[in-house]
């Protein structure tokens, strides 16, 4: 059944922008992406937005809908009702290029600043062996279609600004995570953890969970167990003497 | 022309910002409930355990020998005959100090360490954030990288003190079988047992728990039975949250039912002796 949907973007660029009221037709199964290209083909030509697989899939569409960071393409409309005011706003984190699309190279800065999966000394590829149980956790990480909503939503850069120099935000640490729970990566990434990507800012207020479109435990499975091993690593005197005495290094 | 606009490289390009949307959050929804009800369940559950562990009465049923976890372990002079369980190796004690002074204060440090109530208090008391998407009150930031939130770090330490806190309640709750007149079970036996098994799933699904069993581990492979261990410990994990509600909540029942009967405002239920 179409009905006409009330639909509130925001339009503007770095200098200025507001929301402006829109009426587009909406028709059943459709999602907000969808309305938004109406928009574009019949009232807004040059409304700016970036898609690109309408599948959940590239994470090209992050924007807000009604506050809430979310996928264009996964938001359904049936989760509204027809009467609602629905706003569509650009990432609030990150610097925006003109309407709906945003500058997200944030994200590429902090990508580059975590060394590379580091194999052990010796160890040619083609010659990497390992066993599933030991990659599993690192798999769930690979999940992530860097879509960014999470990052957007955190209160350490979203509401400070100033901090983005020194924290990496969920998706980068969850990197580290994955890379120092994988069985082959030889890095040390613990202490950089803290020091260099900023853990000790997150407060595990877990809106990086809720937010992410790939159902990743980010805060339980990779924030946490950080904190567990930079807790290990820094501030717990008995772990510190067990690995001086013997000699552990990493079991 | 299109790409004119949008190439941020462009010659007349203005230095980035964000987009300007006055409003601290957009969200339509009711974010201001999750925040309100945890300051509320939390709220109750302070003033309640406080009133209760320096009241020092009605903590002993002297004839079902059930024991309120709040004075648990009993060790001075000053508990009624019968409560003390592992002796009253410490002599009187002051009226302003609960009787339970050597668990009160790690049970309470294990909670206000915990990662899930570290989250509950810090969107709801301390508003950073009160909700996903909703602007913090606050000034600047700096999470727990410096003193005192960084002494969160401890929690560890008060996981170990709670393991041993827990066996002392589970022995309370085992001796409860038997009362003045011999083995039997009642009503304040099933409420104990309940409380205690709840609390030995809120302890063990602690993340600290996890990574001590085997989360700390790189290779599960080279460690099959802390693996197993590991696996079970983040089943409950999973739950932590509900596990951390349910037994605030059963640690007030408890203690109130132990209230109720042995001040003998009502009689506990027996079923078996
Ligand atoms: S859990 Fe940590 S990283 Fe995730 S949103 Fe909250 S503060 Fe940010
Ligand atoms: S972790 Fe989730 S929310 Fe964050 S970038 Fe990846 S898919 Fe998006
Ligand atoms: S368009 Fe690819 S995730 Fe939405
Ligand atoms: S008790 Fe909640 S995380 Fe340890």
């Amino acid at each position: 059944m179409a009905y006409q949907a009330k639909l509130r973007v925001w339009r503007g660029d770095a200098t200025a922008g507001e929301l402006q009221d829109f009426e587009v037709e909406a028709n059943e199964g459709e999602v907000v992406l969808d309305l938004i290209h109406r928009l574009q083909a019949t009232q807004a030509p040059d409304l700016a937005v970036r898609w690109n697989c309408k599948a959940g899939k590239c994470g090209s569409c992050s924007a807000e809908v009604n506050g809430k960071p979310k996928l264009l393409c996964m938001t359904r409309m049936s989760t509204f009702a027809e009467d609602e005011v629905i706003s569509v706003t650009p990432m609030r984190t990150f610097p925006v290029i003109r309407d709906l699309v945003t500058d997200v190279s944030y994200n590429y800065t902090k990508a580059r600043e975590i060394p590379a999966f580091t194999p052990p000394e010796g160890l040619e590829p083609g010659e990497y062996r390992m066993q599933q149980v030991d990659v599993e956790r690192s798999q769930e990480f690979r999940k992530c279609i860097e879509c960014f909503l999470c990052q957007d939503t955190c209160h350490v850069i979203r509401d400070h600004e100033e901090n983005k120099e020194s924290f990496a935000g969920p998706r980068f640490l969850m990197r580290v995570a994955e890379l120092e729970m994988h069985p082959l990566d030889a890095g040390d990434r613990v202490e950089a953890a803290q020091s260099a990507h900023g853990l000790g800012y997150c407060n595990i207020t877990k809106c990086c969970t809720e937010v992410c479109p790939e159902g990743i435990q980010i805060t339980d499975n990779a924030l946490i167990p950080m904190k567990e091993r930079v807790a290990d690593r820094r501030y717990d005197p008995i772990v510190w003497l067990g690995n001086k005495i013997f000699k552990r290094n990493g079991a | 022309m299109a790409f004119d606009v949008a190439s941020p490289s462009s010659t007349d390009t203005p230095p980035p910002a964000r987009a300007s949307i006055p409003a601290r959050t957009l969200r339509t929804d009711r974010w201001w409930l999750p925040p309100l009800l945890t300051t509320l369940g939390l709220a109750t559950f302070v003033v309640y355990a406080t009133v209760r562990s320096f009241m020092r009465s009605d903590y002993w049923d002297a004839e079902n020998h059930y024991l309120t976890p709040f004075y648990s372990p009993c060790l001075s002079d000053s508990c009624v005959a019968g409560s003390s369980h592992f002796g009253t190796p410490i002599g009187e004690l002051p009226g302003f100090i609960p009787l339970a002074f050597l668990s009160l204060p790690f049970l309470l440090g294990f909670r206000l360490t915990c990662y899930y109530y570290r989250k509950a208090y810090y969107r709801s008391i301390w508003m950073a954030p009160p909700a996903c998407g909703v602007g913090e009150p606050h000034e600047r930031y700096t999470g727990e990288t410096r003193l005192p939130l960084i002494l969160q770090n401890v929690h560890r330490y008060f996981f170990y003190a709670a393991l041993v806190i827990t066996i002392i309640n589970t022995y309370d709750a085992i001796l409860a079988f038997g009362g003045e007149n011999g083995f039997g079970i009642g009503l304040g036996n099933v409420v104990l047992l309940l409380n205690v098994v709840l609390l030995w799933c809120y302890t063990l699904s602690c993340h600290s728990c996890r990574h001590v069993t085997g989360g700390r581990l790189k290779h599960f492979s080279r460690n099959p039975v802390r693996y197993w261990t590991w696996t079970q410990v983040s089943r409950l994990n999973t739950r932590h949250m509900q596990f951390a509600w349910l037994t605030l909540g059963t640690l007030v029942l408890t203690d109130l039912y132990v209230w109720l009967v042995s001040s003998g405002a009502i009689a506990d239920l027996r079923f078996i002796n």
